[in-house]
């Protein structure tokens, strides 16, 4: 490989290299900052992510592949990963006082943090079921780490020990499925994989089998019923800054390469995998929002709101093996990505700032009760709640709304009504829950605590008002996902 | 005409600059903040009537359109798409007339949380107005949507004992509906290219018959829970009951119109042919509320109970002239339901000032309150007869219409009109009963031997009601011009996409 190609190459990562090497630098410059400092580790570490955000914003527009085929750069790329340093951005504004609050703050989260970021980077733009694998296991072992940070405590502990294993046990799958559609087709890579297809040189059975197994590890990254069982332990006992990041970043990791794997390599298993696709789907989608209502601690609450709302994605999936319904598909899939993201971190905010760390037990502050009188004695942030909580229902005027309305909208554009009808009925179930928190800050009294602290505030109401302003101003955003198209060979 | 001076754009949104300056505003001050809603609502139906002024009587189309492109996507226009004509300008001019007399009900009832309060019931009329006013699906469906959480909070937050059941179980039901509605939204965008509701209007034959009924289901399904048309009426009473005054004089006022409306708007100009087959069946729904509705209003101890019930029985006329299909109907049921907003609103009023003074809303903790109160007694009468359609009084103009054109109709039986009389004999037994249980015979309870007398304020709120009860009443001409020709033009548009023409 002359220079001239490596550096062409390069240039296609190039965002993913600049945060690899800051990461590495920092682990460096790590040592080197006194212990009551690592607060500056949190600035460097968002600036590393600032940097990266400019180079692929600047990537935009770009269809390019490199290392022979392994790597994309495509709308859809770039889409993904925009969200992902984006939400990166936010999670480090959501740790910085959480981390020194909880007496955890150490260096090492912003660095972790930011390997699992470039994870997710190569996630998006691998081409390769090798490199995806690679990219899965990079960004999840971090946050397997992450997810016990709060060390002696025994929630967290077990968690990650949860995570770890469960994901492990994943992954396994994952790889076995890799390995079968190469025994199937020979190749690893995706565009070669959807060649062989074409010229009708593969073992179909094997093939079938090979895929549903990719489909099943990552349908455990995205928490999809009937493989959520990790999310409400491991969300509820990671600290809440990780859990914040992990239900934003980890799942559109894990959608990214779904949609990459299915729409571009294997819509020949469609026949098979459509209706597996689809029940996959209602049932997160029930699932989700009927045990959500029962839950009466706020984070688990929202991880059982979590795993709906990879039900919703997962519509758009359903259409995978139709070329022109996929790609229709794929841009209401990353739109409702975003808006979920934007609602999501934001609710965790306020989560967060409602934490106690020194409660008498650990959901002191996490419990929907907690919320009572939230209205009365901090309008500002119960209104940006309120904001987050409606967007989460769908209601208009929100970002979610224009997430579910495009999401639908491609549904039944694709001919499946039954499942926008599952999708409709399921978020008025998710009505209820959401409501209840509205219902204990305005209607109900109590004295709430709340941490005020600039990051943790901007971030609420940064995200609130982004939920309002952008479901109105939406087209821009929409034309935008719309334009984000997935290379198909 | 300039966009933002557009007198439709000033009507729907001016609310909104009360809101901002609400916002900026001290919470202790509460006389001020009652001030600058008031002035706000007043300015608002300031705007509504040089509406009025420019609207142009005789023309069938709507008029004073505005179109913009808003959101594009996926070979999908959302246009900003607002106009008026006579199906919607009386809904618009009762939504801005209703607004300041509810917040000047208001000035001594609401003491808690004064701001938020005007917050919500400005933004609740933005809402509402808008509502009345979109012409693009989409558009509609937003303003739809968002009157359930200013009312949601109004409930839950300023209502009585069970007013987080009644709170949630009022966004629940009503949203259950509209999530049906917003499938069969999105249906119509997918596949007749447009949101526009003139546009869908135009092309209305182009639906085959039997996705017309599922269409016209999925629509009725939100307004009728809305209506609320019986069986799907019983979030009403919970609502009505816990609501406070104001809240409650604006839903049964202007909310519940929202259901009718759509039918109006939406139901039988769209889809039709499914109209002209499922005009029976809604009009036998309506003929049991009304029956149904008046049974129970007269089984109610509690008086605000009661007028919810009524509330059932009243707008199962409006489904009935609106299902007659014919201008007689149709018109008959634009006016009632100005009617019952005035009516309704005003019995609202009324319980809710006898509320604030006694605390209880029980008919037997009273008697004799005409020697007591003379004035309130006196007012109480006149909204009483309108409400169960004393001739001369606004009541009876509207289901008189109604009940000719029910009559009338070709497409529904003449048995639905027969059977609805006999509610409005029931209506004048269960308002009569009302009146004399509290008003009429001696005094019976100590307590109310020392209530006082309406205050200015109070006569200030009812007056306004009153004239139009009275105008309606004597000379509804001007009314009936208003909206004749675009009931005209629906009809006929009605019968000809039918086929029937």
């Amino acid at each position: 490989m002359s220079l001239i190609q490596l550096s062409e190459n390069l240039k296609v990562i190039l965002p993913l290299v600049v945060l690899v090497v800051w990461a590495c630098g920092l682990l460096l410059v790590d040592l080197f900052i006194p212990k009551e400092r690592k607060g500056l580790m949190a600035l460097l570490a968002a600036l590393g992510l600032a940097v990266t955000l400019g180079l692929t914003i600047a990537q935009k527009g770009q269809y390019d592949t490199a290392f022979g085929g392994m790597i994309t750069l495509d709308g859809f790329a770039v889409f993904l990963n925009i969200l992902f340093l984006g939400s990166g951005l936010a999670a480090i504004a959501l740790a910085y006082d959480y981390l020194k609050r909880r007496g955890i703050e150490r260096g090492e989260y912003y660095i972790l943090l930011m390997f699992s970021i470039s994870g997710m980077l190569l996630m998006a733009q691998a081409s390769d079921l090798i490199v995806i694998f690679l990219a899965l296991e990079l960004l999840s072992i971090p946050l397997y780490v992450l997810a016990g940070f709060a060390r002696p405590q025994l929630e967290s502990e077990e968690a990650a020990l949860k995570y770890f294993l469960l994901g492990a046990f994943a992954g396994s799958f994952f790889v076995f499925g890799v390995a079968l559609v190469f025994g199937a087709t020979g190749t690893t890579s995706l565009p070669l994989i959807y060649t062989a297809i074409l010229s009708n040189q593969y073992n179909a059975l094997l093939l079938l089998v090979g895929g549903a197994l990719m489909m099943i590890g990552l349908s455990f990254k995205v928490a999809a019923v009937p493989f959520h069982m990790w999310t409400p332990d491991v969300y509820h006992g990671a600290p809440s800054s990780v859990t914040a990041f992990m239900s934003v970043g980890a799942k559109a990791a894990g959608f990214a390469a779904l949609f990459r794997i299915l729409v571009a390599a294997l819509p020949v298993t469609a026949p098979n995998l459509t209706m597996v696709i689809w029940v996959l789907s209602a049932l997160t989608m029930i699932l989700g929002n009927l045990v959500a209502i029962a839950q009466s601690n706020v984070k688990r609450m929202l991880a059982y709101s979590s795993i709906a709302h990879a039900g919703y994605i997962l519509m758009a999936l359903v259409p995978f093996g139709d070329p022109t319904g996929a790609q229709r598909s794929v841009g209401s899939a990353l739109f409702y990505l975003l808006s979920y993201a934007i609602t999501s971190l934001g609710a965790w905010a306020v989560v967060i700032a409602l934490e106690k760390v020194n409660g008498v037990d650990s959901s002191d502050g996490l419990k929907v009760a907690d919320y009572a009188g939230l209205g009365k004695k901090y309008p500002a942030l119960a209104a940006a709640m309120v904001i987050f909580m409606l967007s989460f229902t769908g209601v208009p005027l929100t970002l979610g709304f224009m997430g579910k309305f495009y999401l639908f909208r491609t549904v039944i554009e694709n001919g499946y009504l039954g499942l926008a009808l599952i999708g409709v009925l399921t978020s008025l179930i998710s009505a209820y829950f959401y409501l209840r928190i509205i219902v204990m800050m305005y209607m109900k009294e109590g004295e709430p605590e709340v941490r005020r602290e600039l990051w943790l505030q901007a971030t609420a109401f940064v995200a609130a008002l982004a939920v309002v302003v952008l479901s109105l101003a939406s087209s821009p955003l929409l034309r935008w996902a719309e334009n984000s198209l997935l290379s198909i060979f | 005409m300039n966009l933002l001076l557009h007198p439709i754009i000033l009507t729907t949104f001016f609310p909104l600059i009360g809101v901002l300056i609400l916002l900026f505003m001290k919470s202790e001050h509460k006389n001020a903040i009652r001030w600058v809603a008031l002035v706000t609502s007043i300015v608002t139906f300031g705007f509504s009537l040089t509406l009025l002024a420019f609207f142009k009587l005789g023309v069938e189309e709507i008029q004073m359109v505005i179109n913009k492109p808003w959101i594009q996507f996926g070979g999908l226009t959302i246009n900003f798409h607002m106009g008026v004509d006579g199906l919607s300008i009386l809904l618009v001019m009762l939504t801005t007339f209703l607004t300041p007399i509810s917040i000047l009900s208001t000035w001594t009832a609401v003491e808690e949380r004064v701001k938020d309060f005007m917050i919500f019931f400005l933004l609740l009329e933005m809402g509402m107005v808008g509502v009345f006013v979109s012409l693009d699906l989409f558009l509609f469906y937003i303003f739809w949507e968002f009157t359930l959480i200013p009312m949601y909070f109004l409930i839950g937050v300023w209502g009585g004992p069970r007013r987080m059941y009644a709170a949630i179980k009022f966004f629940l039901y009503t949203m259950a509906g509209s999530i049906l509605m917003l499938l069969a939204i999105l249906w119509l965008g997918i596949n007749q290219q447009t949101f526009s509701v003139p546009e869908i209007i135009a092309n209305a034959g182009s639906i085959a018959p039997n996705i017309q009924l599922w269409l016209f289901l999925a629509f009725a399904a939100a307004f009728a829970i809305k209506v609320p048309m019986w069986p799907l009426h019983s979030w009403l009473p919970d609502a009505h009951v816990e609501a406070p005054t104001a809240g409650s004089v604006i839903l049964a006022g202007v909310l519940l119109k929202m259901g009718t409306y759509g039918f109006l708007r939406f139901n039988l100009a769209m889809f039709p042919d499914a109209a002209v087959k499922a005009a029976p069946w809604l009009a036998l729904l309506a003929t049991i509320g009304i029956i149904y509705g008046a049974i129970v209003s007269y089984a109610q101890q509690d008086v605000k109970k009661l007028v919810a019930y009524s509330s059932v029985s009243h707008l199962g006329f409006v489904m009935l002239g609106l299902f007659a299909l014919n201008p007689q109907g149709i018109q008959g049921a634009i006016l009632q339901m100005v009617n019952h907003g005035l009516s309704t609103g005003a019995l609202f009023l009324i319980v809710g000032i006898i509320y604030e003074r006694r605390h209880t809303r029980d008919m037997d903790a009273f008697g004799g309150l005409w020697k007591i109160m003379p004035i309130y007694g006196v007012l109480t009468l006149i909204v009483t007869l309108s409400s169960m359609g004393l001739p001369g009084l606004n009541g009876f103009v509207g289901e008189f219409t109604i009940l000719l054109g029910a009559f009338g109709s070709s497409f529904i039986s003449p048995w639905f009109a027969g059977v609805s009389t006999v509610g409005v004999i029931l209506a004048a037994i269960y308002m009569l009963k009302m009146f004399q249980k509290m008003f009429l015979g001696p005094v019976i309870h100590d307590e109310n031997k020392t209530l006082k007398d309406l205050s200015w304020r109070e006569i200030v709120t009812l007056v306004p009601l009153l004239v139009f009860i009275f105008w309606i009443g004597l000379y509804p001409k001007f009314f009936f011009d208003l909206m004749s020709p675009s009931v005209d033009l629906l009809v006929r548009n009605l019968l000809q996409a039918a086929g029937l023409q």
